[in-house]
């Protein structure tokens, strides 16, 4: 491994559920990478794919899901060939993941405290008691839970959904791992809440190299905190690039009417753009583009399925009438 | 623009039980034996008819209670509140059923708020039969209106609510409240379960509806986007007390109140790219154990020794416009 090599590598990555009712292509050839300090914000409708996506780096897709193709290279190891104590050790040490459900994470029977400590001491044994829980109690404060030391000795159940959420996010930042896959983490929380854990992830990432997936739906989220953005439809990136450049000059229909469809401040009173139609089921995509039926320049030529294109460096998208002319855009 | 809704010094404690406080009590490490919460302490606030009022404020703050309150769902512990000139507790009957009808709620959970085993032509059409505005005969037509009213197919009134998505969910909750023709919609974080994409459709809904059906909104929401968006005028509310109203200009633009400074910093924006995110400066406090004085002071950069002390009032700063900052006395 070379110090240029991504964190992580995703390549072709391809989940299938396998269900009574067929096969749904939850992740379909899903390719991206993450460098170290990096940070790329996953974004998509419900039902698009991120959180399988998340899921299948992890080794934590359960049937009827398989991954069935791809490579997912961790500093240049493949996960996909590792067994289960090799994941098992990687998770929660050098790779950790933050579930949109902070019960994946917490264990309902055991103490905060009881946690934490294990979580650190599984890291590195040679961590005295009092070390791991003083560390658990700066974890605790910082992502804004009040009077941590009372609150090491308490229960899951004993904490409000959105505290549940900032102690598995802490017990995440624990042992400042090289990869956090975070799963809409934030979404449930108020801004000044969201902020503080933003300011924590920012800084993982600045201090100790860490590597950063945050998924969302939040496109204000993302603007503020990630340096590319790739975008999700019905399993497959759509768009892809540096932040700025999709978020400035987004060229695929479904990143315009994402874009277009956030309220704010140039939006006061105004109607907001609704894409049309609905999330089509996996099981029922349409021939061809999978967004052909809400697309508002869908013709003849959407028939075929859209293939990836790198139109510029660093860019990459999925639709076979480009919204902007990103040749021209780039010089 | 005449007043709808007034509300006087209205104030709302929760006595929490024994069991409970107990657990808490040990958690605090203090030596009380009941607790109450103070979730709404003496908010007063005038609506004109036909406005949208945006309610912010962080987790726990007391939003939904004083949406409950208004809606008719929850009785204050004390002070008034008006509707149309006349105090709801002391109306009689006939003008309390009125009164209830006229003011709807729609709640967060699209799924938990609606009868699992309501076919949605009932979940609609039940409360405009039992009170009237409809007739048993006419229902199936009026239910058909209401339904397309809210873009939803009248072929799906057979449904049950699991066969929907979660907008169209979210649409058979706000059709089941228009469909007792009311005046005045609270909607407590009526959009924050929906998908981006969703959401800007039941947005574009509500502002529909006030234009054709003159409503006047309570609109709750953690999401200052949404609010910033909808709104005439927004309530900052922090610890159960009003700390800021404003126009949404007045707010967004030029906030006075430093808890309202310190909520919109933290906004995240499409344009702001690269944001250096901060932590929060001094402790969070348990509504349970509210800081003295003004209750923003630990966290407040502009905290003096007279902020641990003395409450600030909330007062006029400029016409239409008050905050309750210590700071404001220049
Ligand atoms: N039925 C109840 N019994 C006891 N305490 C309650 C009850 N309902 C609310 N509270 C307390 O009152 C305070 C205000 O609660 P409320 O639900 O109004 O907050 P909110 O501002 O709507 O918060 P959120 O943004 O999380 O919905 C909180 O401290 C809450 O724990
Ligand atoms: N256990 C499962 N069985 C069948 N389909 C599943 C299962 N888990 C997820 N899926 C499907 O995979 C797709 C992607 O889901 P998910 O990654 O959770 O979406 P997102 O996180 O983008 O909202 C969805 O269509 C979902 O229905
Ligand atoms: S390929 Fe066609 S249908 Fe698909 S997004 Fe592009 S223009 Fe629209
Ligand atoms: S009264 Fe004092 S503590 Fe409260 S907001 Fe104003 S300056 Fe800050
Ligand atoms: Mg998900
Ligand atoms: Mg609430």
């Amino acid at each position: 491994m070379t110090d240029d090599t991504p964190t992580l590598q995703v390549e072709n990555l391809e989940t299938h559920f396998f269900t009574k009712d067929g096969v749904a292509k939850a992740v379909d050839g899903v390719s991206f990478s993450v460098g170290r300090g990096e940070i790329m914000g996953l974004v998509g409708e419900s039902g698009s794919g991120k959180s399988v996506t998340g899921f299948s780096i992890l080794g934590l897709v359960d049937p009827p899901g398989k991954v069935v193709g791809g490579k997912v290279l961790f500093q240049g190891t493949d996960l996909l060939s590792l067994d289960d104590e090799g994941l098992r050790r990687l998770r929660g040490n050098r790779i950790a993941m933050i579930f949109q459900d902070p019960m994946m994470t917490l264990n309902p029977v055991l103490r905060v405290d009881t946690q934490m400590i294990e979580t650190v001491r599984a890291h590195d044994p040679s961590v005295s008691v009092d070390e791991a829980r003083a560390r658990s109690r700066d974890a605790l404060g910082q992502v804004g839970i009040p009077s941590p030391d009372e609150r090491l000795r308490a229960y899951p159940h004993q904490f409000s959904g959105g505290m549940r959420q900032r102690v598995a996010i802490a017990i995440a930042l624990l042992n400042k791992p090289d990869l956090i896959i975070a799963d809409e983490p934030t979404t449930a929380l108020d801004v000044t809440i969201q902020g503080q854990i933003l300011y924590e992830a920012q800084k993982l990432c600045r201090d100790t190299g860490t590597a950063l997936i945050w998924i969302t739906h939040d496109l204000a989220v993302i603007a503020g905190l990630a340096d590319k953005i790739s975008v999700m439809y019905a399993g497959r990136i759509v768009e892809q690039g540096a932040l700025d450049e999709v978020l400035d000059h987004p060229a695929h229909p479904y990143t315009r009417g994402l874009l277009g469809s956030v309220p704010g401040h140039n939006t006061r009173g105004k109607r907001l753009y609704q894409i049309p139609g609905m999330t089509p089921s996996l099981l029922k995509l349409p021939k061809g583009c999978a967004f052909k039926d809400r697309c508002p320049h869908a013709d003849q030529a959407c028939e075929d399925a859209p293939e990836i294109t790198r139109p510029v460096e660093g860019r990459a998208l999925r639709c076979v009438h480009p919204q902007v002319d990103l040749a021209g855009v780039a010089s | 623009m005449s007043t709808i809704l007034e509300l006087d010094g209205v104030t709302k404690n929760f006595v929490k039980r024994l069991d409970a406080a107990a657990k808490l009590a040990r958690r605090l490490g203090a030596d009380v034996k009941e607790e109450v919460v103070h979730a709404v302490d003496g908010v007063s606030l005038k609506i004109a008819a036909g406005e949208v009022v945006g309610l912010v404020g962080e987790s726990g703050c007391g939003k939904s209670t004083l949406g409950r309150m208004v809606a008719g769902i929850m009785e204050p512990t004390a002070g008034d509140i008006r509707y149309k000139d006349r105090i709801v507790s002391a109306m009689e009957k006939q003008a309390g059923r009125e009164t209830a009808l006229a003011i709807q709620m729609i709640f967060q959970d699209p799924f938990a708020s609606l009868n699992p085993r309501m076919r949605v032509q009932d979940i609609i059409g039940e409360a405009p039969i039992l009170h009237g505005v409809t007739s048993r005969a006419d229902a199936a037509d009026y239910v058909a209106q209401v339904m397309e009213r809210v873009g939803l197919d009248p072929e799906y009134r057979k449904r049950y609510p699991h066969q929907f998505s979660g907008g169209q969910r979210q649409r058979i909750g706000i059709a089941r409240a228009l469909a007792v023709k009311p005046e005045f919609l609270v909607c407590d974080e009526a959009i924050a379960a929906l998908d981006v994409s969703i959401q800007a459709q039941v947005i574009n809904l509500f502002m529909d509806l006030r234009e054709d059906l003159d409503l006047t909104y309570l609109f709750i929401s953690h999401d200052l986007s949404v609010v910033e968006h909808i709104s005439d005028r927004v309530v900052i509310m922090y610890l159960g007390r009003i700390v800021e109203i404003a126009s949404t200009e007045d707010i967004f633009d030029s906030a006075n109140h430093p808890y309202t400074q310190a909520l919109l910093n933290e906004v995240p924006r499409l344009d702001v790219r690269g944001f250096d995110y901060q932590p929060i400066a001094g402790e969070i406090p348990s509504p349970l154990d509210p800081p003295p004085g003004c209750h923003f002071h630990p966290r407040c950069p502009h905290a003096t020794a007279r902020c641990r002390e003395e409450r600030p009032q909330l007062r006029e700063i400029a016409p239409g416009r008050v905050s309750a900052c210590h700071l404001n006395d220049g």
